[in-house]
């Protein structure tokens, strides 16, 4: 039974207790229910050994949408707590792992596997290709992405759940100061979930350098697949670092090492200058395929073509390599000294320039356009002016003299949510109606689609922008309560307020989800949003080659191309297509690396050793493996497109 | 599947081309992983705590051993893919052969060489510089050893195979790993040992 | 529509410049760091909201002005490269702008990493601050006296602290005096403060540090150096010595009201400073134990003078 002790809560209190319950009742559920409608065979077959980039791309909206609303549970409870002066509604320890959790599961959790859902789903399609380069990679990536969620997201229940805040810095971060296994977790199901991803930057640049479609060079590729590109380069160079810290993190903890520790040669300034030197190219790998979706969606709202496609580009390359030259930013007030201190003030800044361009870029879009305000658009309308208002409040933090009284304030925490919400999150909600009836052969309601925008905008606004002025008058991050004499409250209702109204919006969302699902015609035809670029010129929903026939590209905007001057995007006769198969591989490694990572976590050496053997036995298996894939027939093929009314074939 | 005959083996089918394209994005990505080690070797160099420091530690004769081995097993790599690509089989598993076996040979200098580092007190837990060290040099031989796996997975296939684009594309991109793994030791022989013992 | 939409985010904003009406402790500083910081944040707010008003301005134009409903059915809307020349603008209005926030910023840094102009030829008050979860020690070595979450300073007196802790990362902030710095476990940083206005601040832990975080905070007393002078003479009269064992017992964890010693930790626990030669003062530039340098592929060398 004392084996059994390490497992329990550290903190436990009721909402734990309850959550235990709700995750077992659901997970019966589940089982139950697969069985009953016999769906196992389903499963498996159609998403547990899927290698197609669409499946997998939706198996990553899923995930994002489920941990949105964990992240987004973990903030209401934020924001409750510090709705009142005093408030005991959450005891510290508690609210620590709370905020650590939402940060996590924000950042790692919810936005990264958005932005891969839309690389997944659209960047093929865009390039006009049948896959990515590496399906069965391409799968890994996403149960290794899985293994990593499900072993942070069991933390809370099982052994206790990270609270040293999700940048983890030491040494609060180490044994000492972090006694339960929590940092194990963040360790270890950050670090696989982080070879996921680094597996998608190689596959996406693969695919993308190798894959276009016959005429398009580079400048002729559409800008959502250029924003992954240069997100995928950014994610090469990046995660290395973090895998690094990570395992430095790991060791330190586990074995004793004295990496980031404050005694025998050990530098805990090394972590915070590691984990940033990760932290700042990863909100650009965050924002820069938001950049591409908003280019998509003004551009097809619009209109007109995407103007300065070439500073669009050139910003972006601009964007990618200045994002390595800012991490210090993140710690100013660390004792580097003026020069330093002032070397990263200007690169910080510096970045708003090609960002700047950006900005003006979509607003000359909609230039001589003809304005139509679908959801989408609304959301990249509002996405405007409140990620400006973001941009320049870090514009502001960069003068380093000046953040020495806005660092680890409100003021901070206002800044990163008003460049994250409506610039990533946004672009996620804009890029999920924009390409659902490309998924699903049906619309999202419009109208539904708006309320949840309204919400979510006055609601962000609402919550966020009072955090400005409490910052600047003294109001810390993370601390999980205040005193009425500090005269935080009022403004901390406000933003209370504002996180109800967001919590609505995502409630609307969903709500809209299963509305749509039961009540949306399905003949929307392949292009009900008269849009200009290639992904548009198959049908909704994709068949599973994507194109019959591939296309032939002469201008950045193919598909308008053929659609109002007559290029003839699709030339030949409809060949057989090779198609690689499924397999189980991908998915019996995920589990083997949540059952290794958990054994890490507890320090239980036998099963994680024996993990390790796993995920090498898979490896072995794969190497051995002869699968050259399996061809659809010329027959299946003029079948399968019959039953879209054959426009394009 | 297509072949392209104007290609060498392991270039020539499409699938092939990628394969070896996306490696060496990987490569790239090995880089940074090394350049933070070495960066984190460089930070803790002197960072030695209550333990010893590296010149007390470095032994040259091990040192060059290990390079002597691994530098010739890149030659020999380098044999192997020119066997491959004038079609000779035997010669091929042979050049494989003898790699991997001067592969083993560092790595057992090496386990020797951590054995002795334990024995003067310089552990793991020892000390900022000597967790950096040890993660270091352990980072590349955990690559090291994973490679000779790798490679007598290979070895069996061409054995069993012989040469065809598979089995080719599968042994160079291989090639490219042991490269790569020669080259990251010649900046550990570099800025670690001879620099630690100057 | 998009007018409400327009319209709340310009209040938002009003409300945000406003601010500088209402006494946010940032913007209402009370010695000569904090008045350049917070003259360095109102000049950044003002630029900011105008390139705000920029873009909302082009933003409401470009929607009101096309939109699909006010435009004839068959508009064809024109394709549109590039123009070199108002790229151009964009591009060189705001390279302007950071170049000239660079320069406000690059001065600052140098002023708040120093002794407070017109402070030079005083001799600075040298304080240590300290922390161990969760209370602030502050050791006065000068006056041999130590108090625990409370300060008391002269006015017009440039003070330097000299930071560290002994557990996790924590930052020194007192909003109305100046900025923060980080207090670490193995080295000791220094921030040049000064107040100029007596009274009583906050100041508090700003960095994170588990569970007592929130109540790591301290009370900030500015006075005239005579009424200093006598505190600290009513101390000496008053306080108990500090003895090894009762600092001890002050470092475990936990919360502690305000106590007073006569004093200091720094004779059987001295600050990890290197040591350094008699003639190397420490002011800003010489940091040199936290000085980094950069080299082209991103690796870091600090230059540690190891003086262990």
């Amino acid at each position: 039974m004392e084996f059994f002790e390490r497992f329990a809560v550290p903190n436990p209190n009721p909402a734990i207790y309850a959550s235990m319950v709700a995750i077992v009742v659901v997970s019966l559920a589940i089982i139950i229910g697969l069985t009953y409608f016999k769906k196992w065979g389903y499963l498996w077959r159609e998403w547990l050994t899927t290698v197609d980039h669409k499946k997998i791309g939706m198996m990553y909206l899923i995930s994002a949408i489920l941990m949105l609303f964990r992240g987004g549970v973990d903030a209401l409870m934020l924001r409750a707590q510090l709705a009142v002066p005093d408030n005991k509604l959450l005891d510290p320890q508690h609210y620590n792992e709370v905020f650590s959790t939402h940060g996590i599961i924000m950042i790692i959790f919810m936005a990264m596997p958005f932005i891969f859902a839309f690389m997944n789903l659209v960047v093929p399609l865009q390039i006009g290709a049948r896959d990515v380069a590496f399906p069965r990679l391409n799968a890994i990536s996403f149960w290794l992405f899985a293994a990593g969620a499900m072993l942070l997201n069991i933390s809370f229940v099982i052994g206790g759940s990270p609270d040293a805040g999700w940048t983890s810095y030491f040494p609060l971060a180490g044994t000492e100061f972090s006694e339960s296994v929590g940092t194990n977790y963040y360790m270890i199901a950050i670090q696989i979930s982080g070879i996921g991803s680094l597996m998608t930057g190689i596959n996406m640049i693969t695919t993308i350098l190798k894959m276009r479609a016959p005429g398009m060079t580079l400048m002729k590729m559409p800008m959502f697949t250029w924003a992954s590109f240069m997100a995928c380069v950014i994610i090469i160079f990046a995660f290395p670092v973090l895998t690094i810290a990570l395992l430095m993190g790991t060791t330190d903890r586990l074995f004793a090492t004295n990496f980031f520790t404050t005694t025998n040669g050990g530098m805990d300034m090394l972590w915070a200058n590691f984990f940033w030197v990760w932290g700042h190219p990863e909100v650009y790998i965050l924002i820069l395929p938001a950049f591409g979706i908003y280019s998509e969606v003004i551009s097809t709202f619009s209109g007109r073509n995407l103007y300065g496609y070439k500073s669009m580009v050139g910003s972006m390359v601009i964007i990618s390599l200045l994002s390595f030259l800012v991490w210090t930013h993140h710690f100013f007030t660390m004792g580097q000294g003026a020069l330093t201190n002032s070397i990263f003030s200007i690169s910080t800044m510096a970045i708003a320039v090609p960002t700047g361009v950006k900005i003006f870029n979509w607003l000359l879009t909609m230039w001589k356009g003809k304005i139509r305000f679908t959801v989408p658009m609304l959301y990249s309308i509002g996405f405007i002016p409140l990620f400006t208002v973001g941009g320049v409040t870090g514009v502001m933090l960069a003068m380093s003299a000046a953040d020495y009284q806005y660092h680890n304030t409100m003021f901070l925490v206002a800044h990163f949510h008003n460049t994250i919400i409506p610039g990533v999150v946004f672009a996620m909600l804009a890029g999920l109606t924009y390409y659902w009836p490309k998924m699903f052969g049906f619309m999202l309601n419009e109208r539904i689609g708006k309320w949840g925008f309204w919400f979510l905008s006055i609601g962000f606004v609402l919550a966020f922008f009072p955090m400005y002025i409490t910052g600047l008058n003294g109001q810390a991050r993370r601390m999980y309560t205040y005193s009425e004499a500090t005269g935080f409250g009022p403004l901390n209702f406000v933003a209370f307020i504002g996180a109800g109204l967001m919590a609505i919006s995502f409630c609307i969302i969903v709500y809209n989800i299963i509305y749509s699902f039961k009540n949306s015609p399905r003949n929307v035809g392949d292009d009900p949003w008269d849009a200009r670029s290639l992904e548009w010129a198959t049908h909704n929903p994709v068949p599973e080659y994507n194109f019959a026939r591939t296309p032939h590209v002469a201008s950045s905007e193919a598909f308008w191309d053929a659609k109002k001057r007559g290029h003839e995007l699709f030339k030949g006769e409809i060949e057989e297509i090779h198609m690689p198969n499924n397999s189980g591989v991908p998915f019996i490694m995920g589990v083997i690396f949540f059952i290794a990572g958990f054994s890490f976590v507890f320090a239980l050496w036998v099963p994680a050793v024996v993990g390790l053997i796993g995920i090498f036995a898979c490896m072995l298996l794969r190497s051995f493996e002869k699968d050259d894939g399996r061809h659809i027939s010329v027959e299946e093929i003029k079948a399968t497109e019959s039953t879209y009314g054959g426009a394009h074939s | 599947m297509k072949i392209d005959q104007t290609q060498p083996l392991e270039y020539s089918t499409h699938q092939n081309e990628l394969n070896i394209f996306g490696f060496w994005i990987f490569l790239g990505a090995e880089i940074m992983l090394f350049a933070t080690l070495f960066t984190a070797y460089f930070i803790m160099e002197n960072r030695t705590g209550n333990g010893p420091t590296g010149p007390e530690i470095f032994e040259i004769s091990p040192v060059l051993f290990e390079t002597f081995i691994l530098l010739t097993s890149s030659f020999t790599i380098g044999l192997m893919v020119h066997a491959m690509r004038i079609g000779h089989k035997k010669a091929m598993l042979a050049f494989l052969g003898i790699t991997l076996a001067l592969g083993l040979a560092f790595l057992s200098a090496e386990i020797n060489e951590f054995i002795h580092y334990y024995h003067v007190g310089a552990t793991y837990q020892t000390s900022g510089f000597t967790a950096a060290l040890l993660t270091t040099l352990g980072t590349h031989g955990g690559h090291v050893t994973l490679g000779f796996f790798w490679g007598l997975c290979i070895l069996i296939q061409v054995a069993k195979d012989g040469i065809n684009p598979r089995t080719a594309n599968k042994s160079f991109i291989f090639s490219l790993y042991w490269h790569f793994l020669d080259v990251v030791w010649i900046f550990i022989f570099s800025f670690i040992y001879l620099k630690g013992m100057m | 529509m998009k007018l409400k939409g327009a319209l709340l985010l310009l209040f938002s904003m009003l409300v945000v410049i406003l601010s500088g009406c209402e006494p946010l402790l940032v913007l209402d500083p009370k010695g000569p760091q904090a008045e350049r910081q917070a003259h360095d944040i109102l000049i950044s707010i003002g630029i900011m909201a105008f390139i705000v008003v920029v873009v909302l301005v082009l933003l409401v134009y470009m929607l009101v002005k096309y939109r699909a409903s006010k435009l004839p059915e068959d508009y064809e809307p024109p394709h549109i490269e590039g123009n070199p020349i108002l790229e151009g603008i964009l591009i060189g209005v705001p390279i302007i702008i950071v170049a000239f926030l660079s320069i406000v910023t690059v001065k600052s840094n140098y002023i708040v990493e120093d002794t407070p102009e017109g402070y030079e030829d005083q001799e600075p008050l040298v304080i240590y601050a300290s922390t161990s979860n969760w209370k602030w020690h502050f050791s006065y070595p000068e006056q041999d006296i130590e108090t625990v979450n409370y300060l008391y300073i002269p006015t017009n007196r440039p003070i330097e602290f000299k930071l560290y802790s002994f557990g996790p990362i924590t930052s020194f902030w007192i909003p109305q005096l100046g900025g923060q710095k980080y207090a670490m476990a193995d080295m000791v940083t220094t921030l040049h403060l000064a107040a100029e206005t007596p009274g009583e601040y906050t100041g508090r832990n700003a960095n994170f540090n588990g569970k007592g975080f929130a109540e790591n905070t301290f009370t900030v007393t500015a006075m005239t150096q005579t009424e200093f002078d006598e505190w600290v003479d009513e101390v000496h009269e008053t306080a108990q010595p500090l003895t090894e064992d009762e600092f001890n017992k002050l470092l475990k964890p936990g919360h502690l009201g305000r106590m007073t010693f006569t004093g200091t930790h720094l004779d059987f626990s001295p600050a990890p400073e290197h040591e350094h030669t008699a003639d190397d003062e420490m002011d800003a530039d010489h940091e040199m134990h936290s000085e980094h340098e950069m080299n082209s592929d991103h690796k870091m060398h600090s230059e540690h003078a190891a003086h262990e």
